[in-house]
Parts: structure tokens; C-alpha cells; sequence
């Protein structure tokens, strides 16, 4: 508690841990690139300096307020300062901004030209090195790596995978994998949430574009998509749209107007798994199977638990995630000769995932041989490609998704934030559709705030004990009590981005409070507005059960074997 | 692959300083003075055992000029390049030994393993200088001619 004076101008604080956020409060934009509230202060950019009445400067993340203390965030040796460490910065970084991925959304290149940096004295003497393209979703570039460190920070502090790390010391020092061996092959779980903390272009996602152009060019080719829940409120950020509105009318219409042949709604297959997880969770709870049950639709957690759970690899659900099922399902569809009219069929889905990339070149996302979904794109490169096509999308009339795989229900809109596929759970089990009884399902602990949601439902007798968790690092504290015994559930849903997919790494970048908070609403107003709130209730799932699914659940529907990569 | 005597004695050492994060470089040390390198098997295994990312052990390990991840030869020369055996010319008496025995900033061993050569900022004997360290012996006032002669009589000794 206390006042501080910046730049003549008496500011109260309270439990702010730094000065830095009491400057922003104060509505000053400061600079920084390495600082971020969610990881630890690590002070390496330093341009958040600032002046004290006595000349002293000071890094302002790493400063604890104290009462009357007096400080200037704008003075003549501050420009300097922060010019010179951006022009530093600029020396030893690749310069190549105008055919960099993120030109346009660079943190390094707005503040470069915010305070002026308009020559860079030095050269570059850094040897010039390789990229790492071994994953199927990260590209790195240590070439336009600034060490900022906030990679390395996400991974482990936000993550609990850590496999990132800074290397060597001084000019040497780089940020990299230990023994520098490819990403692929390490313990990354493809999150690509270092993409989000990452300032500049050092770390991006690999591009599918180019393949999808072509084969919409195909005439023999039906090109099929898929549009998961979470990407309907990112996509209107990037077009100056409110935020966080549901804009899944629009997406449709672009898509049909890009020519694809039909456009599929990802909450249907999530209606599918619902389905099957309630019934595979029913079945474990009444005939002693494995518990407490894991979801699987999140594939950076399955990796996670083949990687660091493994003994609870028969715990985790053997559904197919949601786009697993929709591929599985209009693959199948398309199969019979009848619907197929002579063309080969190529699916494609837009997700808010970059894990889902790996998810789709998993051994067990084929059917009979082939390949589900072709090709995964994030909601990044949907924007990327409506951008492209030059397309109007704010004046874009909306169109509705194709018959038959394009109405879901309420319940499978939700589950892009967390908590979603346990509250869809709950009203799959639970009787009734009222409104009193969905809000009470909404009461009953599933949309508490938080990272870690411990809760118990009663039913038919029993108390069911759930968590709902996101953010590996949580996971991975939850797994360890459940490990040891001193935790126990009897469903566990993990989705390994904090928040859900909402907030994942194929969004459109930051992460923000305001945002995250826009994309969840924007999710559950969706649901309030659905007609169908229940998977049980869509009339579509229910006529696929009884005829074109019937005898092949197991086949589109479930994994044969736990396969984490 | 390590043989298992090394997972052995790396499990003793583990004992020895405790499984905590805290032990890491006490136990890179004791593996490093064992086996004159600290092998990367046994760091991701160390990592493993007292309970950090790889990452951060590599981190630690890398950071520290003393750890080597090669195998070092028998004989470990260490040329002080410190201010006061540089201005003494330590310089020639470095680049005599990496030309008699073929090596450069980048390679430091030999292939017969017989000989690692390596530069140390001091060896704290700056009346000595130029000083040269033959692994625990220290050999004062070098000149490129008493270090390729110290090569021939350590060569006889095999």
C-alpha cells in the first residue's frame, strides 16, 4: 500500500508485485519484451528501465514498490538508453522483417520503430545457423532468437515440460534443447505456446497453406473442412471485430467462397465424443475399470502422459479426439461409392491447436490405411488465408454449415474452454434439459475460476469426483498427488493450454486477460443460444447412431492402442 | 552406451551429495574428476534422478567451461592465456602444441587419446608465467620448445 509518483504524477498502488505494473496501471504503455505477469521476472531486456529522483536507473519489473518513491519513465537518458539496447538487440538478430512470418505482429520490429531505431551500427558477426524444422508443429530459428527467455519460462513454468533451455554463456549463450538435439524428437508436447510468449520469429508454426491451395484447385478433389469451436471467437479479432464474438457464419461463408465443397462443424464429432466418453466413463465407474478416467481430445496432454504419465496411459479415454471422430466419420462417409461421385476426398480441419498437427500424422489417426485428416491449419493461417483471398470478411453474409456433419449442440460448442468436456459430460449423465437444471450444472463447480477445479457430483448414488485441470505445469501436480495416492478422482480433464483452446497456441497471438476472458464468454453465449444443449438431444447424432454409424463405433470412433506421438 | 559400472558409480555419487536440485554440480564434478569428461548419458540420467529438466542440467553444464562432454585424452594440457603469460607469449608455446599434435580451437583431443589440449584463463602462477599444467603437475617459464620437448618424454612414457 502507498503512492508513487511517476513522472510528477501521484499513482496509489496496492498489492502490485513491481513497479512495472503500477506504471501500466497508470496507463503507460512501457516497453518491455521479456517481462509477462504470468511467467517470473527474469529482468533480461531491461528496456523497462526507468530513472529515480536521484539519477538511479532500475529495471522496473524487478523493482518492489515502496511508498513515496519517485520515478520518471521518460527521460532524455531513457530514450537513449532503450534505443541503444534495441539497436544492440538488432545487431546480433536476422533482419530479414520483410519476408519474416511475423513481420506485422514482431514485438522486437514495433519497438524498433516506436523509439526511432532507424540504422543499426554494428554488424552481425553470429554465425549463421540452422533451423529446426524437426517438429511437426514448431519451427525455431535461433537466428532471430533475442534470449528474452520467456520460451523457456512457458515451458517450465507454465507447461511442466521444460525442454527448453538457455546453452552455453555470454555471446555464446542460446536458447536450445538440451544437447541441442531436434524439438521432435524431445519431449515437446507441440502446445506452441512458447509461439505466444515468443517476442519475435524465432519460434513459429509450421504452414500448411500451400498444400490446401493446391488441392482446392483439384477438381477431382472434394475438399472437406472442419472448424473447431474456439476458432469462431479468435478469427473476428483479426478483422476488427468485437472481440471474442462468435463469428462461425462468416467462417462458413469465407470457406464455401475459398471452395471448399463442404464445411463441417468440429461441435458435432464433440457431440460424438461425448457420447462415447460418458458411455466409456459409465462402463469403467460400473464394471471396475481403470479410474480415475483421463480425456484425450487434448493431444498435447496425451504426449504429456506418454512421456512423463506412462503408467497412466490405459487411464486416459481410448476416444478419438473431436476432429479424430469428424475425419474418421466423413471419411468413412465418403468411402461408399454412392456419396463419393468419383472424387477422392481430402479433409481438413482449422483448429486453435498447433499440437493438432502431430495428432493427425499420429499412427492411430488412420483408417483403413489412409490418413483422417490431411491437413490441420491453425486459426493463424485461416486468417492468413481469408487475407489472401482478398475476401470482405466483416461484410461476409453468414451461411451455416453443411448437412449432415454440421449442427452440434451446445455442450460440444464449450468445448474449447476448459471445463467444457466435463460439463458436457455432466449434462450427457444428468436427466433433464431445463434451464434450472443446465445452470445448476454450471453451479456445480466446473466453471469456478481457476487452474486446478476440484469438485464432486452426485450420481445415481455415488459421489463423483472430478478434476478439471489446464496448464501442464497442473497437470503435472495433479499427477503426482493422483500418483501418490493422495489425490483421487474418478475423471480428470486436462487440456494443455491454461484456459483451454481458447487461449491455444494456433490463436491469434498475445496472451491477455481481456482476450481470454472475451473468447470464453463468446463460447458460452454460443451455447445459450443453441437449440440443442445435449449430445443425446441432436437429432443428427441420434440418426447416426441408428444407421450409418451402427457397427463401426469402435472402428471411427476409438483408438485401438494408447499412441502418444 | 555407458557401460553399468557407470550408472554404478554415478549412484554412489547421487548418494553421496543427496537427490536435490542443489547437488547437481557437486555431482557433475565427482563424475567429471572420475572419468576426466562428464558423458551426456549420465548427465540426462543425473538430470533424471534428482529431479530436473534436462534442459536445465545442460544449461548448468554448459555454462561452466570446466565441464567437457568429450572424452578427455590421458593427458590434459592446460596453456594459461591469462593476462601475464599472454604478454610472456603463451600464445606460441599454444599453437607449437596444437601444431605438433594436429589440433585447433575446435578440436581438442587427440585420436590416439594420448593428448587433450586446452587454454585456462589463469592458473593463479603468474610469477611462473608462462605457465602450462600437465594434468596436476605445473610446468613454469614454458617456451614452444620445452613443451614439445615435455610431449617426446611424455610420448616414451606412453
Amino acid at each position: 500500500m502507498g503512492t508513487i509518483t511517476i513522472d510528477g504524477r501521484k499513482v496509489e498502488f496496492t498489492d502490485e508485485k513491481n513497479v512495472l505494473s503500477i506504471i501500466r496501471k497508470a496507463g503507460i504503455d512501457i516497453p518491455t519484451l521479456c517481462y509477462h505477469s504470468a511467467l517470473s521476472t527474469f529482468g533480461a531486456c531491461r528496456l523497462c528501465t526507468v530513472e529515480d529522483d536521484r539519477g538511479r536507473t532500475f529495471a522496473s519489473c524487478s523493482e518492489e514498490p515502496r511508498d513515496g518513491m519517485v520515478i520518471y519513465t521518460n527521460t532524455g537518458k531513457l530514450r537513449k538508453y532503450r534505443k541503444m539496447i534495441i539497436e544492440l538487440l538488432l545487431a546480433a538478430h536476422c533482419r530479414d522483417c520483410t519476408t519474416c512470418v511475423e513481420n506485422g505482429n514482431c514485438k522486437l520490429q514495433t519497438l524498433a520503430h516506436r523509439y526511432g531505431v532507424t540504422e543499426v551500427r554494428f554488424d552481425n558477426y553470429r554465425e549463421e545457423l540452422p533451423l529446426d524444422l524437426s517438429s511437426p508443429s514448431i519451427i525455431r530459428d535461433p537466428n532471430k532468437c533475442i534470449l528474452c527467455g520467456n520460451c523457456v519460462r512457458v515451458c517450465s513454468e507454465l507447461q511442466g515440460v521444460g525442454v527448453l533451455g538457455f546453452a552455453h554463456r555470454g555471446t555464446d549463450a542460446m536458447v536450445m534443447t538440451a544437447f541441442d538435439r531436434e524439438i521432435g524428437t524431445t519431449e515437446c508436447v507441440n502446445c506452441g505456446q512458447c509461439r505466444v510468449y515468443c517476442p519475435t520469429g524465432a519460434i513459429s508454426i509450421k504452414n500448411d497453406k500451400e498444400a490446401v491451395w493446391d488441392v482446392l484447385a483439384d477438381p477431382n478433389v472434394r475438399v472437406v473442412a472442419q472448424v473447431a469451436p474456439a476458432v469462431r471467437v479468435a478469427v473476428g479479432d483479426a478483422f476488427g471485430l468485437t472481440k471474442g464474438k462468435s463469428v462461425m457464419g462468416k467462417i462458413v461463408a469465407a470457406l464455401h467462397k475459398m471452395g471448399f465443397d463442404e464445411v463441417y462443424d468440429t461441435t458435432f464429432s464433440a457431440d460424438l465424443t461425448i457420447m462415447e466418453e460418458s458411455a466409456e466413463f459409465l462402463e469403467r465407474v460400473q464394471n471396475g475399470g481403470k479410474l480415475p478416467l483421463l480425456t484425450s481430445c487434448c493431444p498435447a496432454w496425451v504426449k504429456f502422459v506418454g512421456d512423463q504419465f506412462p503408467d497412466f496411459k490405459d487411464n486416459v479415454s481410448t476416444c478419438r479426439s473431436p476432429q479424430g471422430m469428424m475425419s474418421g466419420v466423413v471419411k468413412e462417409y465418403f468411402r461408399d461409392p454412392e456419396n463419393a461421385k468419383g472424387k477422392k476426398t481430402i479433409m481438413v480441419s482449422f483448429m486453435p491447436c498447433t499440437a493438432k498437427k502431430m495428432e493427425a500424422k499420429r499412427p492411430n489417426s488412420y483408417t483403413e490405411g489412409e490418413m483422417d485428416t490431411d491437413f490441420v491449419l491453425t486459426t493463424t493461417e485461416l486468417v492468413e488465408m481469408i487475407r489472401t483471398t482478398g475476401i470482405n470478411f466483416t461484410d461476409l453474409e453468414s451461411e451455416s454449415s453443411d448437412i449432415p456433419f454440421g449442427l452440434g449442440s451446445g455442450g460440444g460448442v464449450i468445448f474449447g474452454v476448459t471445463g467444457g468436456v466435463t460439463e458436457a459430460v455432466i449434462r450427457r449423465l444428468v436427466p433433464g434439459h431445463d434451464a434450472a437444471t443446465l445452470d445448476s450444472i454450471a453451479e456445480c463447480g466446473v466453471r469456478q475460476e481457476g487452474f486446478i477445479r476440484e469438485f464432486t457430483i452426485p450420481y445415481n448414488g455415488m459421489d463423483v469426483k472430478i478434476c478439471v485441470i489446464s496448464g501442464l505445469a497442473n497437470a503435472r501436480t495433479v499427477m503426482e498427488q493422483v500418483r501418490s495416492g493422495e489425490k483421487e478422482y474418478h475423471l480428470i480433464e486436462v487440456m494443455a493450454c491454461r484456459n483451454g483452446c481458447v487461449m491455444g497456441g494456433g490463436q491469434p497471438c498475445v496472451s491477455d486477460e481481456k482476450i481470454k476472458n472475451s473468447r470464453t464468454e463468446g463460447l458460452y453465449r454460443a451455447d445459450n443460444i443453441s437449440v440443442v444443449k445435449k449430445c443425446n438431444e441432436n437429432p443428427t447424432i441420434i440418426s447416426l447412431y441408428d444407421g450409418f454409424l451402427k457397427g463401426k463405433e469402435h472402428k471411427l470412433l476409438h483408438n485401438e492402442e494408447f499412441c502418444a506421438k | 552406451m555407458l557401460d553399468q559400472s557407470y550408472y554404478r558409480k554415478t549412484d554412489e555419487i547421487i548418494e553421496h551429495y543427496g537427490r536435490k536440485a542443489g547437488s547437481l554440480i557437486p555431482i557433475m564434478q565427482d563424475i567429471q574428476a572420475e572419468y576426466r569428461y562428464l558423458p551426456g548419458e549420465l548427465l540426462t540420467y543425473v538430470a533424471k534422478e534428482i529431479g530436473i529438466t534436462e534442459a536445465k542440467a545442460y544449461s548448468v553444464a554448459t555454462f561452466y567451461e570446466n565441464f567437457s562432454f568429450e572424452a578427455k585424452g590421458k593427458y590434459v594440457i592446460k596453456v594459461c592465456d591469462g593476462t601475464a603469460c599472454h604478454v610472456r607469449k603463451s600464445m606460441p608455446v599454444l599453437e607449437a602444441l596444437w601444431k605438433e599434435l594436429g589440433l585447433s580451437k575446435k578440436k581438442h583431443t587427440t585420436d590416439d587419446m594420448m593428448f587433450t589440449v586446452e587454454t585456462v584463463s589463469c592458473l593463479g602462477a603468474c610469477g611462473l608465467a608462462p605457465t602450462m599444467m600437465v594434468n596436476e603437475d605445473v610446468h613454469p617459464s614454458m617456451t614452444p620448445e620445452k613443451a614439445l620437448a615435455l610431449i617426446e618424454e611424455l610420448r616414451g612414457k606412453g
